[in-house]
């Protein structure tokens, strides 16, 4: 594989920060913050994307079947 | 010892024209391939002389019609590609067939190339169609409502391998793939159990054990010999179990883990029997339990999950790995095997960056919490499918890549590469620069063959029966001598 994917580390732990401490425990708080910002904006750009009529796009999506 | 693991996916795709009443699929899928404009635009055959897709590999001939176009037809079905690909009309969807490459890092460079020349074409057919319409592509399996199509993939063998053995040994593999190969889907269908979520797009669909068909009935293991090689020497191992992938971790350990397995197999390296009791059940059972906490029975009346399964399979494959000379990307698909075992293990939403069927999953259940919806919702069955659509602007697999969201397994220059050069260890190197320098000389084309129609002379066919010659370091010279097709067909001669 190629050296960009091991730039990025599993989602969830991304280091050994376990929350115990007065120091670590602040340091999660505001990645969980930052983590719940970005994923706020992912939701919404779901949201503008999705296809209008989402009902009746999915009740009209029929295909043939294949191999 | 194993022989090398050639490989190569054919994907077929959904269709659907946008605010068209009278949608016809098949229309649709001509106007679609015949949008595709390469440089060198050649009238060129496929070659159904070489094609015997009715020859079953447990040994006898099934009696059926083979279907063969007339010329006409044929050429505005098949288009070959400078890439090496074949891109076509298969039935009612279209379909592309990457070109052959030695390893699952270039597979994901191939198949995701093959997305990129469907949404080219996608595009530059759209603009054809009436205002107000829009053709839509989507990468996956099914329509939800009970209607199939498929995304396969071939592996090299050697024919000296029993096709006994390979199903002993695949059967238990290919029933617990899915926890990390499934594309997640939302709801059943085919009368299958209903469920809000499961693993695989496919498992709904798989009826029998073994068997030829492809489109009714479909086998966990179809028996199509069609080795499109040497026929002494090679199988191609024709794989109809497997999910249309869209993330490019999830492609490249399905493709690693399994091309693995087939090695192993072909070394007898899987000493332990693993058959289940009803691989049939058991594969439905596995993909309708996202929690991977539920097991399945084996033939010896022992009980284990999907996940503990594939341990088995990881656990031989170490020591397989450990005792010999192979491939030399095995040692990475152990080491990435091992760590999505284990965090499926763990918890499963550690994946939420590289398994398809977590992304997805992960991804809706956020929206519905957000939107306070349920699984029944028109707005997360849309979002199923529109993981799958092909559009950058639109495709949610493609939003989450471009946010950074998923892993990536190769570059975005090496996909665009891929779009117009083949790979250069294999066959696939030979035809496609053929087609590149002969292209108005190329007759007709198949896996094994491609002809050439020089003057008024007869056609001359080359063979390509060895799937690793026709390489770079083999013909790059050649074809450098050859200034048209009929110095080429001497010089193959000399």
């Amino acid at each position: 594989m190629s050296e960009s994917q091991q730039k990025q580390k599993p989602a969830g732990r991304e280091d050994g920060d376990t929350g115990t401490s007065g120091e670590g425990a602040k340091k999660l708080a505001k990645k969980g913050e930052a983590l719940k910002e970005e994923m706020d904006s992912l939701m919404d750009e779901i949201d503008e994307v999705l296809e209008e009529n989402a009902e009746e796009f999915v009740k009209n999506y029929v295909q043939r079947g294949g191999q | 010892m194993a022989i090398p693991k050639v490989m190569g996916t054919e994907i077929e795709y959904g269709i659907t024209v946008k605010n068209d009443r009278d949608f016809d699929p098949i229309s649709s899928c001509v106007l679609l391939v015949n949008a595709y404009r390469e440089e060198r635009q050649a009238r060129i055959l496929w070659d159904y002389d070489q094609e015997n897709p009715l020859a079953d590999a447990r040994g006898f001939q099934v009696d059926g019609e083979k279907y063969t176009p007339n010329q006409q037809e044929n050429i505005a079905r098949n288009k070959t590609l400078e890439n090496g690909a074949r891109y076509y009309v298969d039935h009612a969807h279209p379909e592309y067939s990457c070109p052959e490459v030695t390893n699952p890092r270039d597979l994901v460079i191939h198949e995701r190339a093959g997305e990129r020349i469907v949404e080219i074409s996608r595009r530059e057919a759209s603009a054809l169609l009436p205002e107000g319409m829009q053709m839509l592509i989507h990468k996956n399996n099914s329509d939800r409502k009970g209607n199939s199509y498929g995304s396969h993939e071939n592996y090299l063998m050697d024919r000296r391998t029993s096709f006994k053995q390979i199903v002993e040994h695949l059967m238990p593999f290919f029933a617990s793939r899915q926890v990390y190969s499934g594309a997640g889907k939302v709801g059943s269908e085919n009368r299958a159990q209903s469920c809000d979520y499961q693993l695989s797009q496919r498992a709904d669909f798989f009826e029998t054990e073994v068997a030829l068909d492809t489109m009714v009935k479909r086998p966990i293991i179809n028996t199509r010999d069609e080795p499109h090689a040497d026929r002494e020497k090679y199988r191609r191992l024709h794989v109809i179990v497997g999910d249309a992938n869209m993330s490019e971790y999830t492609i490249w350990l399905r493709q690693g883990t399994t091309a693995l397995v087939l090695a192993m197999i072909e070394d007898g390296a899987v000493s332990r029997d693993l058959s289940l009791r009803d691989p049939v059940r058991a594969i439905k059972e596995v993909s309708h339990d996202p929690s991977l906490e539920q097991t399945v029975e084996l033939q010896n009346g022992k009980r284990l999950s999907a996940v503990q399964l594939q341990a088995e399979y990881l656990e031989l494959a170490k020591r397989y790995v450990a005792s010999r000379s192979g491939e030399p990307w095995f040692p990475e698909v152990l080491v990435e095997w091992e760590s999505t075992l284990a965090a499926l293990e763990r918890d499963p939403l550690e994946l939420a960056d590289r398994i398809d069927w977590v992304i997805k999953k992960v991804m809706i259940e956020r929206f519905m919490a957000r939107k306070g919806i349920d699984w029944e919702s028109a707005e997360v069955q849309m979002m199923d499918l529109q993981y799958h659509d092909l559009r950058p602007e639109k495709g949610l697999y493609h939003l989450l890549e471009r946010q950074g969201h998923v892993r990536r397994v190769v570059t975005d220059a090496e996909i665009m590469r891929a779009i117009t050069e083949p790979p250069e260890d294999t066959r696939a190197y030979f035809r496609g620069h053929c087609l590149k320098r002969y292209g108005d000389q190329v007759f007709g084309v198949n896996w094994d063959s491609i002809s050439f129609g020089i003057g008024d002379e007869p056609i001359k066919r080359v063979l390509m029966a060895e799937p690793l010659k026709g390489s770079k370091a083999h013909v790059a010279g050649l074809l450098e001598r050859s200034k048209d097709a009929a110095e080429l067909v001497r010089n193959l001669r000399a």
